[in-house]
């Protein structure tokens, strides 16, 4: 570790503190349907939108119908996509002439990419056109972001709002954080990005003859149009293989910064959003603070093991720190730090190879998703996920001091906490589930790579990685068979939406209660003890449950690593 | 239930399309526009040409193995610095086939050098398989060979080197780096009596 590495990860932390508030400013303007300055330019094209599409944005929708309308508009979308995919070979803008994308890998893709997570199968420069990138794939970064931060205001309402039938419009909510919120900062980063060397071109790729007279043809394309997006709806779909340590997808230590900071902008402004929304910033800062501070052991963890590197490649006299899978541009800390933000936060873009991590560095992404996805998390995704664990942690301390527990002035009761536990036991479930088939199944076995403790790392890691809606992988497990796309395809789909019904059904609940003022008795839900209990239960739900599974995978690694066996 | 799923059919459908026309088509074809117009280079992929040719691009590594060039980190794009096969190795800490490159590559490297330790950037692969740089110490660690194939005194390949090294941004965002391609391109144009 060295201080310039410190240095960076402290600025950074530094800069997403101080750009909550403003965000979670502006993210507020557009709950409450506010104007922002956009709307002189894109007010038009909204009011465009709803009287084309027949919607009223000032109706008020339940929670039932907030959620048929998200879950109906979501498989249009998906269903969409698939259909691009497969007649991909007919359609234009497809300068390598790909052919359609087989069935098992679209069906994964599609929901992949809709469900918010990005799992990528395939090789991008190798088997997707560019209208594939930009209208299949792209679209689902705006979309299924702007769906995570609508439901996120759903559940706010939910909270403020007293003896309420509704929790907002869906079509309002999605509508006005995609075209005041994502798209315009969409335009300003993709800028960014092409003037630091990004490519966007509708060309397919160009040939280049080495200074040793070889051939190399290098795979161009519509690229930072879709990486500003993809960062910043924490989708994490890369335009090629590599994703963000490709050098055309982020060619500089400054791209590599501006990526970060996009992945965590939306989350961590979300949560002064709710503070807000609720009538007590303390209340977003609380949670915002507890986050920070799981992230922060994350990343201090991840750098110290990278650092330090692999004692099998020290024994053969190669020094330094863990360098396989890493870019000398970004070196340790930057990759280390990156690693942690993109699976504390569901984004999934990686710009090293976790799968050549040292076994604990690899095992925080692995961890932080087991969390569920809550630190920061998601865009929306993260902070509704954080709030069901308030949940449980208001009931936990109602059970400690025999009081009904309240969270910022609404009673907490059994059906809140019935739904809460059921949408955060799906995670445990289905991960440990679906990998314990994966891995006594001989399709499944001849998915990964390595072997050993390692090869069912692989396999965790990407059942974790899709139920969590996260999207990045211990890439040498070869996915693109029908057995992997078919499950993990259907881990996605559970992950996303059977943890948005209950969420929703929260919401509809909370909004109808009256408000409960807080009293004398109350337990505090801001300072240090709040935060204190908020982390010891996302550590004992959401990490207990899966320290078996973790000391098959990275801490046999790890023990193995130290004493030098190898598989 | 029903009475949602059917008034949620209109919204969705036109939506879908309204939403793939400006997100899908609009937004990335306007931004391929204006970043043709204002940044050509940087939008077709940061181009090198030598005698109109295009010889590479400054972003993206190649292979080199010629002694009388330095050398770039071993790569698991392809059959190396594939530019349209991006990969890393994906091998684990325990991987024993990781452990046989690295054994390998190591034995190559001590051929040249009178170094004991080989820096960890030089014997390990990238995570695309197309990283342009290399650190400092893995460009020194070279020198002897260039040298040897080359002619050239030691202490002008010191100095070359020297004056290619990138410094972290601001000091503290990236890694010092030297980017292999500019380094023998610059080699070639100095020739092999040392003089420009």
């Amino acid at each position: 570790m060295t201080i310039q590495g410190w240095t960076l990860i402290l600025l950074f932390v530094a800069m997403v503190l101080m750009l909550a508030k403003p965000v979670g400013l502006w993210l507020f303007a557009l709950y409450e349907g506010r104007r922002t300055p956009v709307h002189c330019l894109l007010g038009s094209v909204e009011r465009g939108f709803y009287r084309l599409s027949g919607i009223d944005p000032t109706e008020e929708q339940g929670w039932r119908r907030y959620a048929v309308h998200m879950l109906i508009f979501n498989t249009v979308l998906l269903l969409a996509t698939y259909g691009l995919l497969r007649l991909q070979g007919l359609l234009p803008l497809n300068p390598q002439g790909f052919g359609a994308v087989s069935e098992h890998l679209a069906f994964n893709t599609a929901i992949s990419f809709a469900a918010n997570t990005n799992w990528q199968s395939y090789a991008g420069e190798s088997t997707m056109s560019n209208l594939s990138q930009m209208l299949a794939l792209a679209i689902h970064n705006f979309l299924s972001a702007a769906t995570g931060i609508a439901l996120a205001f759903a559940l706010f309402r939910g909270f403020a709002r007293r003896s309420a039938t509704g929790i907002g419009n869906f079509w309002a909510d999605m509508t006005r954080v995609t075209l005041y919120l994502l798209l315009p900062l969409a335009v300003v980063l993709a800028l960014f990005y092409i003037a630091s060397g990004v490519p966007q071109t509708l060309a397919g790729s160009v040939d280049v003859t080495t200074l040793e007279g070889a051939r190399q043809t290098l795979a161009l394309g519509p690229v930072a149009s879709q990486e500003a997006i993809k960062m910043l709806g924490t989708n994490g779909g890369g335009f090629f293989n590599a994703n963000s340590a490709h050098p055309f997808e982020n060619p500089t230590p400054l791209t590599n910064l501006v990526q970060m900071l996009s992945i965590f902008l939306i989350g961590t402004g979300l949560t002064y959003t709710f503070g807000k929304a609720v009538g007590n910033v303390r209340q977003g800062w609380a949670i915002l603070a507890a986050m920070m501070t799981l992230f922060l052991i994350g990343v201090t963890i991840a750098y110290w093991q990278e650092a330090a590197g692999n004692p099998v490649l020290h024994g053969l006299s190669v020094t330094g720190g863990n360098m396989e899978g890493k870019e000398v541009r970004f070196g340790i800390a930057a990759s280390a730090l990156f690693s942690v933000v993109t699976t504390a936060a569901s984004c999934g873009a990686v710009n090293a190879m976790h799968d050549s991590f040292t076994a604990i560095g690899g095992m925080i992404p692995l961890f932080n998703m087991q969390l569920g996805e809550v630190v920061i998390g998601g865009v929306g995704a993260g902070i509704y996920g954080f709030l069901l664990f308030a949940i449980l942690a208001v009931f936990v301390a109602g059970l400690m001091v025999g009081r009904t527990p309240e969270y910022v002035g609404k009673k907490i009761e059994a059906r809140e906490v019935k739904l809460a536990v059921l949408a955060i036991a799906i995670l445990p479930l289905v991960i440990l589930g679906f990998t314990a088939i994966a891995s006594v199944l001989p399709t499944g076995l001849a998915g990964p790579l390595n072997k050993g403790p390692h090869g069912f790392s692989e396999i965790l890691y990407a059942f974790t990685s899709a139920v969590a809606n996260n999207g990045s992988a211990f890439a040498g497990l070869s996915a693109n068979t029908p057995f992997y796309n078919g499950l993990l395809g259907v881990a996605m789909w559970i992950g996303r939406f059977f943890i948005i019904v209950p969420m929703l059904a929260i919401a509809g609940g909370l909004a109808a209660k009256r408000h409960t003022p807080e009293t004398a008795g109350s337990f505090p839900t801001t300072g240090p003890l709040w935060t204190g209990l908020l982390i010891g239960i996302v550590l004992v739900v959401g990490g207990l449950t899966f320290l078996p599974s973790l000391a098959l995978g990275p801490i046999a690694d790890h023990l193995a690593m130290v004493r030098g066996q190898l598989f | 239930m029903g009475k949602d799923i059917l008034s949620s059919l209109r919204p969705a459908l036109v939506m879908a399309l309204l939403f793939g026309t400006l997100l899908g088509l609009a937004y990335p074809l306007a931004m391929t526009g204006i970043g043709q117009m204002l940044f050509p280079a940087q939008a077709n992929g940061s181009l090198l040409y030598q005698d109109g040719r295009v010889v590479g691009s400054s972003l993206i590594g190649q292979n080199f193995n010629d002694p009388r060039y330095f050398h770039p980190r071993p790569s698991a794009a392809g059959k190396g610095y594939d530019g349209q096969a991006s990969s890393g190795s994906n091998l684990g800490p325990t991987s024993r086939a990781l452990a046989d490159r690295v054994k390998a590559d190591v034995a190559t490297l001590h051929q040249n050098t009178s170094d004991l330790f080989v820096p960890s950037d030089l014997a390990t692969a990238s995570a695309s398989g197309l990283d342009p740089h290399i650190s400092p110490e893995a460009a020194f660690y070279q020198i002897d060979r260039v040298a040897a194939a080359r002619g050239m005194p030691v202490a002008r390949l010191r100095a070359l080197v020297t004056q290619v090294i990138e410094r972290p941004l601001l000091g503290f965002l990236g890694e010092p780096r030297v980017n292999v391609l500019e380094l023998n391109r610059r080699l070639d144009g100095i020739g092999a009596n040392g003089r420009s």
